[in-house]
């Protein structure tokens, strides 16, 4: 029988039911803008579902002498994405001899998330520095490619621990001040004082986040000509600049708990 | 470019496969304008040919949908960001757009700092519901048609050509999963116009328009108070005090107002106003303010019998 034959055949024939390309390694990125300056940080724990893949897998990375650039989500995507950032910042360079400006690389970035519409990455991007006019700026986009320029962002695992803090910290949002003081700046934070808060962003998160622990990495990000010395003493340790007496980028290592 | 110099060039293409012969073909890709910074606009390739990555699947868009659609699988892991009010209409003295500027993925308020308009170029405005990056990506794009039908044709776009642009473009990608709700807004030479383009491809004419979850809210403040001949100050409150009726009663919408007014020079940015402060004391001293806050609780203080204490005994 003629029909018989095809509908043997489609009983055997395996089927697919679901094509799932995508995991979650947890982990939580942060980025902060000062005046002058930018924190752009991460922890290093990978997980997947409640196993610890690995105690030191970078989420922060930097892009050009002032430009940093978070991501969290999946990490191949992540991974991927970075190095197609990274690459076409490169043919930039090459093509017009100057480093790519940190608002063009935000939209370069919204282009490459956009491109996948369809078959998204799955990443969650935080993009820091300085801006060409001097100033400290964060950007933050979903993984299909909107983009705000902020003040602050936290993402990942732990963002829905860390941002009301921010909110309350940065923006001073449900703070009054007291009689007679001045009135809060939004943005306006000295260096340390953005560090601690980050640092303890980070500690409170682990303390109530499986999935945020091990190491903390804060990448600062100094407008050309601001005074270091407060980050140095901290113990940063300074990264090789392109340019001399432009932007530097510091990086500033802490342990977290590793339960 | 380098395309079309091999065309012309004598026995280009006999030339035998040397190594350095395959680095010209691989330069063929970029043309000498763009090499480098490859000049795209996301699914624009350097020869301006739109190309999309999709998985190859049989049902692409059924992908999409697993894995980005929070409201059939809250658990799903890509969240897109959703949920908004925004309103336009137009009035004698031109087009009001008044937006919120939260940004929710499930329950979670993602964002209150949202861009809801985006400036076109500096008199079209478009507006921003349902998926944020479709909204900001194409209206971006739109901006660089404009620019170049502006050069093309040494005029500005109509807003009726521009938001007809829009809506074919989105058409094009019907069934794969876009989400946009939009009001392209302008002066052009017919005067005030407002269009509502969404990405199922509806494109509509109108006086009157209200996107997103907090809409429903917004008409009901914005239809009773609505009037052709409305002073530009009472157009302007009224718009406020529709966003900030949204606000208040849909939990998808809030946090800030984004006042916006088209004129006949282009359009102004008028102010942005916090949902919470609007609710007890106001948009403050603006033009169109009555005065006080916009609260139930705030405008009916001692006017009501069930208030004891504030009723008047004495008379």
């Amino acid at each position: 029988m003629a029909l018989a034959q095809p509908l043997y055949a489609d009983q055997h024939r395996p089927i697919q039911h679901q094509f799932n390309p995508y995991a979650e390694n947890g982990g939580t990125i942060l980025a902060i803008a000062g005046k002058d300056f930018s924190v752009i940080a991460g922890d290093t724990r990978q997980t997947e579902g409640y196993s610890i893949q690995t105690r030191y897998a970078p989420k922060v990375f930097k892009l050009t002498d002032r430009a940093v650039l978070a991501v969290n989500g999946f990490q191949a995507d992540c991974s991927t994405f970075v190095k197609k950032v990274k690459q076409r910042i490169e043919w930039y360079r090459h093509a017009h001899s100057k480093q790519m400006p940190l608002k063009a690389i935000a939209r370069m970035i919204q282009g490459m998330l956009y491109g996948k519409r369809f078959f998204p990455y799955y990443t969650y991007n935080i993009l820091g520095g300085i801006e060409e006019d001097g100033t400290g700026a964060v950007y933050s986009f979903d993984p299909v490619g909107s983009y705000e320029r902020e003040a602050c962002r936290a993402a990942g695992a732990a963002s829905s621990l860390i941002q009301p803090f921010l909110d309350n910290q940065i923006y001073f949002k449900n703070q009054t001040p007291a009689p007679g003081a001045a009135p809060f700046e939004p943005g306006n934070l000295p260096m340390d004082t953005v560090l601690s808060i980050v640092i303890d962003s980070f500690t409170s998160a682990t303390e109530r986040h499986i999935e945020v622990g091990d190491g903390l990495e804060m990448f600062v990000v100094v407008a050309p000509g601001r005074d270091v010395a407060g980050v140095q003493s901290l113990g940063a340790e300074e990264l090789p600049a392109l340019t001399p007496e432009g932007e530097r980028i510091f990086v500033l290592r802490r342990d977290l708990k590793k339960d | 470019m380098n395309t079309f110099v091999s065309r012309f060039a004598p026995s280009s293409s006999a030339l035998p496969h040397s190594k350095g012969a395959i680095a010209v073909e691989d330069d063929e890709k970029y043309s000498d304008l763009t090499w480098g910074s490859q000049a795209g606009f996301g699914h624009l390739g350097t020869k301006g040919i739109p190309s999309f990555k999709v998985p190859s699947l049989a049902d692409p868009s059924a992908f999409l949908r697993m894995h980005t659609d929070d409201y059939a699988d809250p658990s799903c892991r890509i969240k897109i960001q959703h949920g908004t009010t925004t309103l336009a209409f137009r009035f004698k003295g031109g087009i009001i757009v008044a937006v919120d500027s939260r940004a929710t993925a499930g329950s979670y308020i993602a964002s209150g700092t949202v861009k809801k308009v985006i400036e076109i170029n500096p008199y079209l405005l478009g507006t921003m519901a349902g998926g944020a990056a479709d909204c900001q990506y194409w209206e971006t794009y739109l901006g660089i048609e404009c620019r170049l039908h502006e050069l093309r044709n040494r005029e500005r776009i109509s807003v009726a050509a521009a938001s007809k642009f829009l809506s074919n473009l989105v058409y094009s990608y019907k069934g794969m999963g876009l989400s946009m709700g939009t009001m392209i807004c302008g002066w052009d030479k017919t005067g005030p116009a407002l269009f509502y383009v969404d990405s199922d491809g509806t494109r509509l004419k109108g006086d009157i328009f209200s996107v997103g979850s907090g809409s429903t809210y917004a008409y009901g403040v914005l239809d009773q108070g609505y009037h052709w001949d409305l002073s530009d100050e009472d157009a302007q409150e009224l718009g406020r005090r529709s966003i900030y009726a949204a606000g208040h009663r849909d939990a998808y919408s809030g946090n800030t107002i984004n006042l916006y007014h088209v004129k006949e020079q282009g359009w102004e940015f008028l102010g942005n106003y916090d949902v919470t402060k609007m609710h007890y004391d106001g948009p403050g001293n603006v033009p169109g303010a009555t005065g006080g806050g916009y609260g139930y609780e705030v405008r009916t203080a001692g006017r009501s019998a069930s208030d004891a204490d504030a009723i008047d005994t004495s008379a």
